[in-house]
């Protein structure tokens, strides 16, 4: 078996479109953004900046901008996006029948 | 002969059955089942059956003498209750039938959503011939239709039922129609065709319950709301039909799992359609399960044959509507997208590409250009040679590209600059010429180019600057962002003039440069609105900046800070009291005074913000907006009552104040004091609104600072009484209001427009003042709620609350 973990988080309609929820599992807070066009994905809820809450941001495209100094992430890769440099860890993150399963390494998930 | 028995007569196997015959007449002996109680018929064209402009007889694809010339055993009118895999063995209600090969294609069942009242007569679905017929039949002029769910399928029946005369509300989830092939500017411009045709369309409505006794008689709405209705269609989506597929023991994941064969599980049983499942996508299109079907024959005549989806285009089958989408059209970091938009003729089109290809399209109103995208699309075209004009379509390649400069310079004088006066390049030349023009504004004043719908104003500017040569100034003008070529002025004009009255509204309808706008003009925007529509204007939260979303400031540690009012910062033994057991109930990290005389409570996270605000409001207290760009805080000092040298009511005029302003929405954020005299101890003179007592009455000062600039007010006038204090202030933050680009503070704006414009507005014309004050008092009827409040009671709480994952595995 893999290593990783798929979890049922709820459904598409429990993350407002263009918005977040923060996820927390096993000890990790995990930002799970959906998109305007209901496409779903999940980064460590830290900016690579100074930690700032990236699902209080505003999203817009696929890209976040974090509520704190407005380094803008996207969401697609976890990487702060013009000139600033870093990058917030990602997770895997599929919508099956509506429903949202994130999948957390086992590994990880285990250690924290 | 082998035994093919077929499961659905649909447009998939029928398509399917026309390819085997093809190939090989002889190979098998055909049973067909069909649930419905007739053959294949086109299914997509009932749209235009409910609609009238097509008859049932009209969409037949294979009639009776079809199925004879082919032998077909038809079962119509006959369900199939179960496939025995081991007998190979299929079994309708009328008796069994064996097979060789199977092949099941059972399409897909409308979703039912799970709310009350969905079984009551009058409730119909919209897949089948009789569920058209069922709308035709309900279909009397002047009854009420609802239609849940504003996508493709709910669309078309909305049309079709409004052609037969009916009124038609179309009720829909999300925010604007058609999400899933649609942007939001093209949504925009088709609600705004289909409203012009009668239709009402509600966005963001929720569906509680259909009402009714004996059958249905209206549409219950989340918010409260109630629609009346004689019929109710559910359009809200379809899932694949595999009941018996799943109860047989094929492989079913939320359709059946077929390979690229389009083999199911099972060897001999295959599947295709609406009902199967391949790499994880699902259908809803008949253009892949045309595809199917032709691999369908090949695997069932022993030819080798590979499935392989490819991309999807969608049009809307409405009659004015037109509207194409194509690929993936959302953005992405490494994705550029390029929009032309004609707020004139009411078209749209975006393009979006990634690295050198185009990946997605989406257009409105002019879409002859899609089917060249859609090739560009499914090629993978290399497009880098054509980037520059490959927006204008096909017509326009070719040519070698220029810098927008010597384009225009290029231009004859009769060329078209601005669609919406019909102002050619010749009469702006010619008037910059003669008249001596230098800026735009002035070109604007003269000739009307560039005065409707602003879009041409880039082209504009450019055709003075190529007029005037070195004399050409450049562009003092500051545009709002990079979406546009408006200025923050420009717009707000633009949203008034035309009566904008909502973002995708002010988007298409200025032609903005982008699909959704950014992180800077959204919130701009969204201020516009509320401030010039408060009465019809549905706030975008998602607009808006993490304060102004969740009421609270976030900290550094993304914790939040809680600051209820202290109405011209006075309090009470019993209010501070309650706030020293709040704060120890919840244990507050921090209690701070503020600079702004009121109790600052840190650190607090998201998830107790409501728990918190429930206590204060118990308590008396509400939000004092210290997160807003709205009313801060209105500091007074003690005044007539106690102070030696007090010479009015400072703080009961403070108090007065704060309450009049708490809740408005303002460009910036807005301060106020009261001082009791010119000694001044609440700091009047350093706020965007300040009134110094004086003994003769109030002396109204307005653009101070004391952040990031110091700067002292400046005297707007003298009024004797305090109701005069109270209109006149009312009124200026009005004008600001009105008046003001976002982000930018009274200070600003008033070193902008002129103190004197402000004066001459509100102090030397006495109507003029009413009518601001006039106007204030509307919008802060809507806006005099309190936003913690209404978050106790349950709004958003979806904002408040993280999900806590107690590990519950999903199906590995
Ligand atoms: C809490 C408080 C400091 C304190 O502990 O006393 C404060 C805290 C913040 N101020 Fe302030 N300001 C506070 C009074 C002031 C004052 C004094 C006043 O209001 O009398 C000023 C100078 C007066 C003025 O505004 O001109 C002030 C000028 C600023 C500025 C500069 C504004 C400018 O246009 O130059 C900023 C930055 C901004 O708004 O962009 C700012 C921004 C902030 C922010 C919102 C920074 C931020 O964006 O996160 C701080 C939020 C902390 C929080 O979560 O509450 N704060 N800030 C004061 C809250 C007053 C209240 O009760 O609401
Ligand atoms: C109003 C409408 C408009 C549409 N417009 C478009 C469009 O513009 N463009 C487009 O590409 N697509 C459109 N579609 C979708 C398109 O019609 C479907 O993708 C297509 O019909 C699916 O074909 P299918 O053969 O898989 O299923 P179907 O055509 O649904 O056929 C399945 C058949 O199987 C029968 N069946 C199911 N279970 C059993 C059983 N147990 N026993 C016997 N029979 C059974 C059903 O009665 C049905 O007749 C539209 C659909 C509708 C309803
Ligand atoms: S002065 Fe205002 S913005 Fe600066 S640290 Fe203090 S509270 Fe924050
Ligand atoms: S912490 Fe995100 S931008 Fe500073």
């Amino acid at each position: 078996m893999s290593d990783a973990i798929w979890y049922v988080i709820g459904s598409l309609a429990d993350i407002p479109a263009r918005g977040a929820r923060t996820v927390r599992i096993e000890g990790l807070e995990i930002a799970v953004f959906r998109t305007a066009d209901d496409h779903v994905f999940a980064l460590e809820n830290r900016c690579p900046h100074k930690g700032g809450p990236l699902a209080d941001g505003i999203v817009h495209g696929r890209k976040v901008a974090c509520p704190l100094h407005n380094w803008v992430i996207d969401l697609e890769s976890g990487r702060a996006t013009g000139a600033d440099e870093g990058c917030a860890v990602e997770y895997p993150v599929r919508v099956d029948a509506g429903e949202i399963r994130l999948c957390v390494p086992a590994a990880r998930a285990a250690a924290e | 002969m082998k035994k093919l028995v077929v499961i659905g007569a649909g447009m998939a196997s029928g398509r399917a059955l026309e390819h085997l015959f093809e190939a090989d007449p002889a190979a098998y002996e055909v049973t067909l089942f069909n649930a419905e109680p007739r053959g294949n018929y086109n299914r997509i064209m009932l749209s235009p059956v409910l609609s009238g402009e097509k008859s049932y007889e009209e969409i037949v694809t294979h009639d009776d003498a079809w199925y004879a010339a082919n032998k077909v055993t038809c079962r119509f009118g006959e369900r199939v209750t179960a496939i025995d895999l081991a007998r190979k063995v299929v079994v309708g209600t009328e008796g069994e039938v064996a097979y060789d090969k199977l092949l099941v294609a059972t399409g897909s069942a409308p979703f039912i959503i799970p709310v009350p009242g969905k079984d009551l007569p009058g409730v119909v679905a919209y897949r089948d011939l009789e569920d058209t017929n069922a709308m035709i039949e309900a279909a009397k002029p002047g009854a009420r239709a609802v239609v849940i769910g504003g996508g493709l399928l709910g669309l078309e029946a909305a049309a079709g039922l409004r052609l037969r005369g009916m009124e038609v509300t179309v009720v829909h989830l999300m925010g604007h129609l058609m999400e899933r092939q649609l942007d939001e500017a093209a949504g925009y411009l088709l609600r705004k065709d289909l409203e012009k045709r009668g239709i009402t369309i509600l966005t963001n409505a929720s569906t509680k319950a259909i009402i009714g006794s004996g059958r249905v008689e209206g549409v219950q709405l989340d918010d409260g709301r109630t629609i009346s209705a004689d019929l109710v269609v559910m359009a809200v989506g379809i899932r694949p039909e595999t009941t018996i597929a799943r109860a047989a023991g094929l492989e079913v994941a939320r359709g059946i799992v077929v390979t690229p064969q389009m083999v199911t599980s099972d060897p001999d049983v295959l599947a295709l359609g609406e009902c199967v499942e391949f790499q994880g996508q699902l259908f809803g299109l008949v253009a892949p399960l045309y595809d199917q079907a032709k691999v369908v024959a090949a695997t069932l005549t022993g030819k080798g044959a590979s499935f392989a989806p490819k991309e999807l285009s969608t049009k809307l089958k409405v009659t004015g509507c037109d509207l194409f989408s194509a690929g993936d059209f959302s953005e992405g970091s490494n994705r550029e997208d390029i929009v032309l938009r004609d707020p004139a003729r009411g078209v749209y089109r975006r393009v979006v590409l990634e690295g050198d290809h185009v990946i997605g399209a989406v257009m409105y109103g002019d879409t002859a250009e899609g089917s060249w995208f859609f090739d560009l699309i499914r090629d993978k075209a290399d497009v880098s040679a054509m980037r520059d004009t490959l927006i204008f379509g096909q017509a326009y390649q070719g040519g070698s590209p220029l810098d927008p400069m010597a384009a225009v310079a290029a231009l004859p004088d009769e060329a078209e600059i601005c669609g919406c006066n019909g102002v050619c390049k010749g009469t702006i030349v010619a008037a910059v010429k003669d008249k001596g023009l230098t800026t735009l504004e002035e070109v604007r004043a003269v000739t009307k180019a560039s005065a409707s719908c602003g879009q041409c104003t880039a082209k504009v500017e450019q055709v003075l600057a190529v007029t005037l040569g070195d004399a050409f100034k450049g562009s003092a003008r500051k545009t709002m962002c990079k979406c546009t070529d408006l200025t923050h002025g420009e717009v707000r004009e633009f949203i008034r003039s035309k009566s904008l009255k909502s973002i995708p509204a002010v988007m298409q309808e200025l032609g903005w440069k982008t699909s959704c706008g950014c992180a800077s003009c959204r919130p701009a925007l969204n201020y516009y609105l509320v401030c010039d529509f408060p009465e019809e204007y549905q706030d975008d939260g998602r607009s808006r900046f993490v304060n102004e979303r969740l009421h609270a400031n976030i900290q550094k540690d993304g914790t939040f800070s809680v600051v209820p009012r202290m109405w011209g910062g006075l309090t009470t033994a019993a209010e501070l009291k309650a706030i020293g057991e709040i704060a120890e109930k919840h244990q507050v990290p921090l209690v701070k005074m503020t600079g702004g005389q009121r109790v600052d409570f840190l650190g607090i996270p998201k998830e107790r913000l409501t728990a918190i605000w429930k206590d204060l409001n118990d308590a008396g207290m509400v939000s004092g907006h210290a997160y807003s760009k709205g009313l801060r805080t209105v500091k007074t000092c003690v005044g007539k009552s106690w102070c030696r040298f007090g010479t009015q009511d400072s703080m009961g005029l403070g108090v007065k104040l704060e309450k009049l302003m708490c809740g408005s929405w303002t460009p910036a954020k807005v301060k106020l004091a009261v001082s009791g005299c010119p000694r001044n101890c609440s700091e009047a003179t350093v706020k965007d609104i300040g009134v110094i007592c004086v003994d003769s009455g109030y002396d109204i000062h307005v653009s101070g600072a004391a952040g990031l600039h110091v700067r002292a007010t400046d005297l707007l006038c003298h009024v004797d009484t305090e109701e005069e204090a109270l209109e006149v202030s009312a009124a200026v933050l009005q004008m600001y209001r009105e008046d003001a680009f976002y982000l930018e503070r009274v200070y600003k704006w008033t070193e902008r427009v002129g103190l004197d414009t402000v004066k001459a507005a509100i102090v030397d014309d006495p109507a003029s003042r009413r009518a601001y004050h006039e106007r204030f008092l509307v919008s802060q009827k809507v806006a005099q709620v309190d936003p913690w409040a209404e978050r106790v009671a349950g709004l958003e709480a979806q904002e408040f609350t993280p999900i806590v994952i107690e590990p519950r595995l999903a199906a590995e």
